[in-house]
């Protein structure tokens, strides 16, 4: 693999992350991670289930009385629209459309850092009434599952940026298609597992 | 980049392996640290022994006593077995399916030193103030009350193994899928392949919850959090959920490769194609899938109810249907087979009953109301030394003499070989068959001492005598490995004279490329088809000599395990209160962690090529050195 080799969108392969052994290899490799992180989430998530509203008699919080859909909901949207602007920035990568493809990535970069930043002022709301990781059974719970999310968002960013930085003089080559292609496949991981909380602590939270 | 080697200084050789990515120097160093740390296990198991060998002994005291079972547990199942597997996985799976190294040459690197600063952190409990001693189950009850940083030590310490092993088992699966030769289809992989494959395939999916675990536990004893402490509305069984979902899989993560070494013991010396390769593939891939639905039959005792009891029992049952399949393939391999008893192969024979009889009295533990009679007493103890001990130390040691001369170049000593197997094999059967009648006459596991008037005196001495066999054993096999090094008499391409599969076609030990030219492969056993057809080269080949793409070294690898391990005295100092320093650490820990990641990140390290007339030099005998 020549890394100074140049293309032009026409002689650029459909499907660069894929096209060199060591794409194959990295995109095979990626799909089992993203298999145990699957299994790390499942087991974040039933032990949520297990200690959900669990704590020291008399705790006065409960996910029913704790969680508020609207600023939640703001956060899902705005993270659901994160992953569909990356798919625009993988679309002019598979174009070799170097310019669009970073200004894509600009953008969910963006959105991601504003999930982030209601994260923590959720996070800090929470913290002010009282309910802290040390609070319970349940606060421990829900700190770790969605912390680890949050933790999730907080590198995915970060290995947006670098890769931006990094390959901003040079454009797309066949060494670096792979490695855009996996960030924004770990930012649909984070997404979906974002969708799972939405659903199983918040909704569920709310209604009971 | 390459050159015309020279010899290497002491400095030069530690740096090579120290910065090294090639798939078969990492299995020597998995080799020789799983070796190291099963000596340390087997100091452990020493002490253990001399303590019981007499009513009432005071030789250990009962807290230090606790240390020490503990640490042998952990250090046998995770700092020894699994990492001497791996180093067979490492040195021989690449090989057999033609590939030219694995997949992720960095990271298999990255995962060798993980699993090493992981296993040194655990074991320098010792020196900073005590190991851990809850069990090498370390339940959250007994774990949450255990004073000083043994627990602490315990859990960051599996926590960097484990990332390590995670990484190897991934590497792994993506080496079996993506870098067979051509004509290596599924079905004509070699049984050792396949059985790392399912292994590791089991590796990823139960090490996060173990994982996962271990962090609660960290969280709970560092940082004040409340997952296994009942009062703040904790939970202690979650613990044991997890622990277990991760356990009953990795008793078959250790066992399955196992099989496979032996599976080509079987075919290699018996000189037959195995007996039902389709069955044992398929069984196989069965443990690996039911392994997953047994982990409560470790619970039966906590109360989850005979509904949960009944299922989990049922699953266990069933779980020895493909087992048994294996050991009738095997036995037929062995049917009318032109049988040459080497060591590997009297290891393998051995094998058999040993293991059946681990098998027999698991299906036994299956039934939940016996369970209760037989849980925590030295039944149990028996029964998982006779599958673990029975099954993967026994496969190890066949292992270490079949694939020897492939990783080294030299030939153990067939003579001392058998003296280890006697003694050993003798050692095992003494020091844990009279365990099952200890356990069935009311000793319970884990307790440091026991009465005079209790009647156990005699079978306890006579475990212990047991016990001295099997060291003899391991020292004499340390002896052989001594000698042979030193007379390093060489070997060739097949020293076995039997070999079915690729890796036999090539050097001992392979050239850093392994194969000059990818092999073409027509059939199951390729090696031996070629050898029918009178095909001198060993095998055909895919492609026509050309320029090889290699990967570089890098020291990276090292350095980001370094990071996690100081970053892990940083955490475990951290709420000691008195020590501010410790955050400090714990930050300059994950700098270098993350700094080094980012390093590795933006440096484009592309690789090297060998180039057809280096190939064409060292095929006429020159050395070609990768760096």
């Amino acid at each position: 693999m020549d890394i100074n080799q140049k293309y032009t969108p026409q002689s650029w392969p459909d499907h660069p992350e894929t096209a060199t052994m060591e794409g194959k290899n990295k995109f095979i490799g990626f799909w089992l991670l993203l298999a145990a992180e699957t299994v790390t989430f499942a087991t974040l998530f039933a032990t949520y289930l297990a200690l959900k509203d669990k704590g020291p008699s008399g705790m006065e919080f409960s996910a029913a009385g704790l969680f508020e859909l609207p600023l939640v909901f703001a956060m899902t949207m705005i993270l659901l629209t994160s992953s569909l602007t990356s798919v625009y920035a993988m679309y002019h990568m598979k174009n070799h459309n170097f310019k669009a493809m970073q200004a894509w990535l600009g953008i969910t970069v963006l959105l991601g850092a504003t999930f982030l930043g209601l994260e923590i002022y959720e996070f800090n709301h929470y913290l002010h009434l009282g309910f802290g990781f040390t609070n319970s059974a349940f606060s421990s719970a829900f700190y770790v599952l969605v912390g680890t999310h949050g933790a999730h968002v907080l590198f995915g960013l970060s290995w947006f940026i670098a890769l931006m930085l990094r390959n901003a003089k040079r454009g797309l080559n066949m060494y670096n298609a792979p490695k855009f292609y996996l960030a924004s496949l770990y930012w649909h991981f984070i997404d979906v597992v974002w969708v799972f909380i939405f659903t199983v602590v918040y909704l569920m939270g709310v209604i009971g | 980049m390459s050159s015309i080697a020279q010899k290497k200084g002491f400095g030069a050789t530690i740096w090579d392996f120290m910065t090294t990515v090639d798939h078969k120097k990492i299995a020597i160093l998995y080799l020789i640290s799983g070796g190291f740390f099963f000596l340390v296990g087997g100091i452990e198991a020493m002490l253990i022994r001399i303590q019981l060998a007499k009513a009432g002994n005071d030789f250990l005291s009962a807290g230090l006593y606790n240390e020490i079972i503990t640490m042998h547990g952990t250090t046998m199942i995770f700092l020894a077995s699994m990492p001497l597997l791996l180093a067979f996985m490492n040195a021989i799976m690449p090989l057999q399916i033609g590939a030219r190294d694995v997949a992720f040459p960095f990271l298999n690197s990255l995962g060798f030193w993980l699993f090493f600063f992981g296993g040194i952190f655990l074991n320098l409990s010792w020196f900073m103030g005590g190991a851990p001693d809850a069990g090498w189950t370390n339940y959250a009850s007994l774990a949450l009350a255990s004073e000083g940083h043994g627990i602490d030590f315990y859990t960051l310490g599996l926590t960097i193994s484990g990332f390590g092993t995670l990484i190897a088992g991934i590497n792994f699966l993506v080496t079996i899928i993506n870098m067979r030769a051509p004509g290596m289809t599924y079905m004509r992989m070699p049984l050792f392949t396949w059985t790392t494959f399912v292994a590791s395939a089991l590796i990823l999916l139960a090490f996060p919850p173990l994982t996962v675990g271990l962090f609660f536990m960290i969280f709970d004893r560092l940082f004040n959090s409340s997952f296994f402490v009942v009062e703040m509305g904790g939970n202690t069984i979650i613990w044991e959920h997890l622990f277990w979902i991760f356990g009953h899989p990795e008793v078959y993560i250790l066992i399955l490769p196992a099989f496979g070494i032996f599976s080509e013991i079987f075919a290699i010396f018996s000189r037959k194609r195995l007996f039902g390769y389709t069955a044992l593939v398929f069984a196989t891939i069965l443990i690996g899938f039911y392994g997953f639905m047994v982990w409560a039959h470790h619970m039966f005792t906590v109360g989850l109810g005979p509904t949960a009891n009944a299922v989990f029992a049922l699953a266990t049952m069933i779980i020895a249907v493909p087992t048994g399949i294996k050991i009738f393939n095997w036995l037929l391999t062995i049917w009318g087979g032109s049988i040459s008893f080497t060591v590997p192969m009297i290891y393998a024979v051995a094998f058999i009953p040993s293991f059946v009889a681990g098998g027999v009295t698991g299906v036994m533990q299956a039934i939940a109301p016996l369970d209760y009679q037989l849980h925590d007493s030295y039944f149990i103890v028996a029964h998982f030394h006779y599958v673990i001990v029975g099954g993967v130390v026994l496969g190890i040691l066949a292992g270490t003499h079949l694939y020897w001369p492939k990783m080294f170049g030299t030939m153990l000593s067939e003579k001392l070989g058998k003296w280890t197997f006697w003694f050993f094999f003798i050692g095992f059967h003494l020091t844990f068959f009279i365990q099952h009648f200890l356990g069935l006459m009311g000793m319970p596991r884990r307790v440091y001492t026991f009465g005079a008037d209790q009647g156990w005196d005699l079978f306890n001495a006579i475990s212990s005598a047991g016990a001295v066999f099997m060291a003899i054993g391991v020292i004499i096999l340390l002896v052989n490995v001594v000698m042979t090094t030193i007379k390093n008499e060489r070997v060739g391409n097949d020293p076995w004279g039997d070999g079915r599969t690729l890796e036999w076609a090539i050097p001992s030990p392979p050239p850093f490329y392994n194969f000059a030219q990818t092999p073409l492969v027509r059939g199951l056993d390729t090696f031996w088809i070629e050898k029918m057809d009178g095909n001198k080269k060993g095998m055909i080949f895919a492609e026509p000599l050309g320029d090889i793409h290699m990967p570089n070294n890098s020291i990276i690898p090292f350095v980001i395990s370094l990071g996690m391990f100081i970053a892990s005295f940083g955490a475990l100092y951290f709420l000691d209160g008195d020590k501010p320093w410790a955050l400090a650490v714990l930050i300059i820990g994950l700098l270098i962690t993350f700094g080094s990641m980012l390093v590795r990140s933006l440096k484009d390290d592309l690789g090297f090529y060998i180039t057809k007339e280096e190939l064409l030099e060292d095929a006429k005998g020159g050395k070609t050195d990768g760096h």
